[in-house]
């Protein structure tokens, strides 16, 4: 595959950052630690011969079972990926990068878990930092702004995280 | 002689100064394309500010993703682009189809160029016309709408639905065209060949037109890419990428022998693709490029819009003869308690608002674990806020137009 | 109407009979407005909805929906009337009152033919210009009083429109002016009768910039479509008027499509022929010889002849009834014109109207005015006398320094319009004026 050189020159460059690759995905996808991925994203947007100049999508994913059976029966401990979707116009190739991170930071429950900011390698993750941060509470460390965009301002709690509960009533319409 | 208070020019300055006023355009405006609102600072007719506030539409189809079946979420696709419902079902149903790797027999390829390319017109017409409402002309807004509406009569022949169509699904699509649907469609495209240079004198070629959009919010292919800008509005910046030719193989395959060209214009040159298309044994030749229009500005992004209809055009009428010369199966939709492997996928298809990306994760079970929907058009109004900036009031409908925004597909 | 009266009821120059007088005209000039405006709100509708491509109304009153208006005008007069909190609640009622009135009162002095006029004014062009002038304070306080940042932008933007297209609606409107030698609209129309090409409009080439540039001026002026700046509703919502509902609503339209068929109608006479045909049907039929047009010998009326029939002179009624159907035509072309073109263009960008007006309309007004001028002065051939059809006597130039040969019964002819009170010493000037004066056709060899 075309992204194997890039395995290569991330791992040289980022060493211990590089924590898994899966050519086997679907979508090759490349695993870093949150310290090295401003990092990462800067060597990939400049590097010549791969140049992953779109920022397409961030996503959240949230891995958490709420039923403790169906909890039981899976291989992962409960945690969060940030997933990054990177092109680039000028070579068309495709890359995925994740990043895993704890559903809450040093496990206190409310408090949201932080990640790099890369809106100031691809000006549209700034958008789309702010819709993560909005539906599925990760804090985007060093965001211009990191604010609420889809949900309103005064919204509690954060949709797309698994424990997710719709409010009882949002000023005085009631949501349940 | 001591200088009275009136003659210090600071206090004449603080006298004459304005004051900037903070203007909120929607999310009830005529020009906002729906429920955007834009919190605008202006110092008199000079916007110096623009803040997009987005969410009013907001009903977390992501989440509703996470409580269905693959099938069962086709119409919530409808609901994001509705004025593209045809291109939001292929993207979504080609996703799901990479997740289980399923392969469509080729009848189905050319229907879903077929009914995907009529959408991207139907769309288009949209845009041109509400586009021209932005700029204060009525009357292209119902030429498009009457286009527009003989494609709904022949989708709503298809599917039944004339908005919401939910037609091409994971698997194929739910229903073969109709007897005679093809005849039809042939029909309407060689009475829409001739309104196109209708919409063009009306529109692009306008001096009034010219002088409100040339040279308007000009976007270089550096900042549209930087802000994920796709579709027409990337190709409008000069930058030749269009997923039918560079997406993924999945995606290209189902274009496979088709002959179209990428509407973009060379950043040398300037000038776009030669018009190789004829209908009655005339070249459609486009329209010229005024002079004042420089490339990135608002007039090239609605002039890209404006040809694309014309490659989408070829390509049904490619497409359709495809379609009769294939037989066999139209595709057929898969289960809708399919169950969803342990693996995850994403793909961008080239919806006619740039590059909607739907993206998987399944855990084994029929119910997908995530979904998420990668807005076209939400990565394009993310610009808005840079190119508005030092403008006159009366260039913000023009701008915003000319991005194209659905709001059901930025708010999800 | 006043003598009329007097004479009826056999009064001396009664109050009472002037009081008369202007009520009639008022209540005559009342239909004009809202009946107007009643058919041309349905012109639109049908117009644009023919230049769209859909049918328009279509069943309102039987065929065609010719009552959609009405029920429209039922319905707003039914809705509740609001005013915003914010508003300043005297001014913003006022504010469309001012708007009606101001295009109401332009109606006054505006001939719709020979001696049907409101009042008879000698300065009527300045006069109707002036009147008209004044909507743009109806925009201006509703944009102000509405306490809407929407309403007041859609002020500042007329303000700064209507202001500056005036300075070249007057340098075009001075041209025919210039060139008739009176800002008597009566006169100025008279003088155009005739066959077409007697129209003003082909006097030369610089009149027919001119009366381009004023149609154009014109339309901006009043506001409408691609300068309809004041109430454009892709950016302002709906300007000056977002926050009125109701009648109040429909007054500023009222006030805008008759403030459209004053200029139309103005434009006509100015540079048309006015209520001269372009063929003089009148005069074919020998209803009224071109010569008695203005002769003050020549009334409908006539007290002097003593006995109601036969003081009534039918033929100048019939001939002023087809003056009054050629105004009324000409003028519903003008707003016809000025629909097709809302229609059919995207909006300006206000800087774009600016520039537009002082880059373009004031030099080109300025040309035309200049280059009119030369015309005159240097006697050069018009449209009339290069076809060699036949001049009339009225189409005269002031400007003209010969020796006068048949002034005295065309001065006497010009000078009789004046019907103000005080128009003793302005028939004195004028016959001064006209003492000088020289029928340019006799000059030319041309035939009465």
């Amino acid at each position: 595959m075309s992204e194997i050189p890039l395995v290569t020159e991330l791992r040289s460059r980022f060493g211990e950052g590089i924590i898994d690759v899966n050519l086997e995905a679907i979508d090759e996808w490349v695993e870093v630690t949150p310290d090295v991925l401003v990092g990462v994203c800067e060597f990939l947007k400049e590097a010549e011969g791969f140049r992953f100049d779109m920022c397409n999508s961030i996503t959240v994913v949230d891995y958490l079972h709420t039923d403790p059976k169906k909890a039981a029966k899976v291989d992962w401990e409960p945690h969060m990926e940030v997933v990054y979707h990177l092109s680039s116009i000028a070579t068309k190739m495709t890359l995925v990068l994740k990043v895993k991170i704890p559903r809450w930071k040093n496990g206190v429950e409310g408090e949201l878990p932080g990640v790099p900011s890369v809106s100031g390698v691809w000006s549209t993750a700034d958008w789309h930092e702010r819709e993560a941060y909005d539906l599925s509470g990760v804090n985007f460390l060093g965001h211009p702004q990191l604010k609420r965009i889809l949900c309103p301002d005064d919204w509690e709690g954060h949709p797309l995280r698994k424990d997710y509960e719709q409010p009882l009533e949002y000023h005085g319409i009631r949501g349940r | 002689m001591a200088t009275s208070k009136i003659d210090d020019p600071r206090v004449i300055e603080f006298d004459v100064r304005t004051d900037e006023m903070l203007i909120n355009m929607g999310p009830q405006h005529p020009s906002t394309h729906g429920v955007l609102r834009l919190v605008l600072r202006t110092d008199g007719e000079v916007v110096s500010d623009v803040e997009p506030h987005l969410g009013y539409l907001h009903r977390c189809a992501e989440k509703i993703g996470e409580n269905l079946t693959a099938r069962q979420w086709v119409p919530y696709t409808d609901r994001m682009d509705y004025l593209a419902a045809m291109n939001m079902n292929l993207g979504w149903s080609l996703v799901i189809e990479k997740m289980l790797d399923h392969d469509l027999p080729e009848r189905a390829r050319h229907l879903r160029v077929i009914i995907s390319e009529m959408g991207r017109i139907a769309s288009h017409l949209v845009a041109m016309g509400t586009y021209g409402l932005d700029l204060g002309s009525f009357t292209p807004f119902l030429y498009g709408f009457r286009e527009r509406e003989k494609i709904l009569n022949l989708f709503e022949e298809a599917c039944g639905a004339r908005l919401t169509y939910s037609y091409l699904t994971p698997g194929g699509a739910t229903a073969d065209l109709p007897a005679g649907w093809t005849d039809k469609c042939l029909q309407f495209l060689a009475e829409f060949k001739e309104v196109i240079p209708e919409l063009h004198t009306l529109l692009t070629t306008n001096t009034i037109f010219v002088s409100r959009t040339a040279g308007i919010g000009v976007m270089p292919a550096r900042m549209a890419i930087d802000y994920g800008c796709t579709g027409p509005v990337l190709r409008g910046s000069g930058v030749y990428h269009d997923l039918r030719f560079h997406g993924e193989e999945r995606y290209t395959e189902m274009y496979d022998g088709y002959v179209f060209d990428v509407i973009c214009a060379d950043p040398e040159t300037g000038l776009y693709p030669e018009s190789n298309y004829e209908f009655h044994g005339d070249s459609l030749d486009y329209p010229e490029i005024p002079r004042q229009a420089v490339l990135g500005d608002c007039w090239h992004r609605f002039y890209v819009r404006m040809l694309e209809v014309v490659q989408s055009v070829r390509l049904v009428e490619q497409a359709i003869e495809k379609y009769e010369a294939t037989s066999g199966d139209w595709g057929t939709p898969i289960k809708l308690t399919q169950k969803l492997p342990a693996k995850e996928a994403y793909m961008e298809t080239e919806a006619p608002r740039g590059q909607m990306g739907f993206y998987v994760v399944g855990n084994g079970d029929a119910i997908p674990w995530r979904v998420r929907a990668r807005s076209s058009s939400f990565c394009n109004l993310s610009v808005t806020a840079p190119l508005c900036q030092g403008i006159l009031l009366a260039d913000i409908p023009a701008i915003v137009g000319s991005l194209d925004v659905v709001m059901g597909e930025i708010d999800r | 109407m006043a003598e009329f009266v007097d004479y009826i009821l056999n009064l001396d120059d009664s109050w009472f009979s002037y009081l008369v007088g202007a009520l009639v005209a008022a209540v005559l000039i009342l239909h004009v407005v809202a009946v107007g405006a009643l058919l041309f709100i349905w012109m639109e509708r049908k117009i644009s909805g023919r230049i769209q491509d859909r049918l328009g109304p279509t069943r309102v009153g039987g065929k065609f929906g010719w009552l959609q208006t009405l029920a429209d005008g039922i319905k707003l007069i039914a809705k509740e009337d609001l005013t915003p909190d914010l508003a300043d609640k005297f001014l913003f009622k006022i504010a469309p009152y001012v708007g009606l009135a101001a295009s109401y009162a332009a109606f006054i002095a505006l001939p719709f033919a020979d001696g049907v006029v409101g009042q008879h004014v000698n300065t009527a062009v300045f006069f109707v210009l002036a009147v008209l002038g004044l909507e743009v304070f109806s925009v201006i306080l509703a944009g102000y009083a509405s306490g809407s940042k929407w309403s007041l932008f859609g002020a500042m933007r007329e303000a700064a429109q209507v202001v500056s297209y005036e300075v070249p609606l007057g340098m075009c409107v001075v041209v025919p002016v210039l060139i008739c030698g009176t800002m008597n609209l009566t006169t100025i129309a008279n003088m155009q009768a005739g066959y077409f090409t007697n129209w003003l409009v082909f006097n030369d080439p610089f009149t027919f910039l001119t009366a381009i540039i004023y149609f154009t001026c014109a339309t901006a002026g009043v506001n409408r479509a691609p300068f309809d700046l004041a109430e454009a509703e892709s950016e302002l919502v709906a300007g000056f008027h977002t926050e009125y509902s109701g009648l109040r609503w429909s007054l500023f339209f009222m006030a805008e499509y008759s403030s459209m068929f004053v200029v139309s109608a103005l434009a006509s006479i100015l540079f048309f022929g006015g209520p001269h045909g372009p063929i003089p049907i009148a005069d074919i039929l020998s209803f009224l010889s071109i010569d008695q047009l203005g002769n003050p010998d020549v009334q409908a009326f006539d007290e002097t002849a003593g006995g109601f029939f036969s003081s009534v002179n039918l033929q100048v009624i019939i001939a002023r009834l087809l003056g009054v159907g050629n105004l009324l035509f000409k003028g519903i072309i003008g707003v016809t014109v000025m629909m097709w073109i809302r229609w059919t263009f995207p909006r300006l960008r206000i800087d774009q109207v600016m520039t537009m007006c002082l880059k373009y309309c004031v030099p080109l007004a300025a040309v035309g005015f200049l280059g009119a001028t030369a015309w005159q002065a240097l006697d050069l051939p018009t449209a009339n006398s290069l076809l060699g059809s036949p001049r009339y006597h009225h189409h005269e130039l002031w400007t003209h320094g010969l020796e006068h040969q048949q002034g005295s019964e065309n001065a006497s002819s010009e000078a009789s319009d004046d019907e103000t009170p005080h128009a003793e010493d302005k028939t004195v000037k004028a016959d001064e004026v006209f003492a000088n004066t020289v029928p340019v056709s006799v000059v030319k060899g041309g035939e009465r």
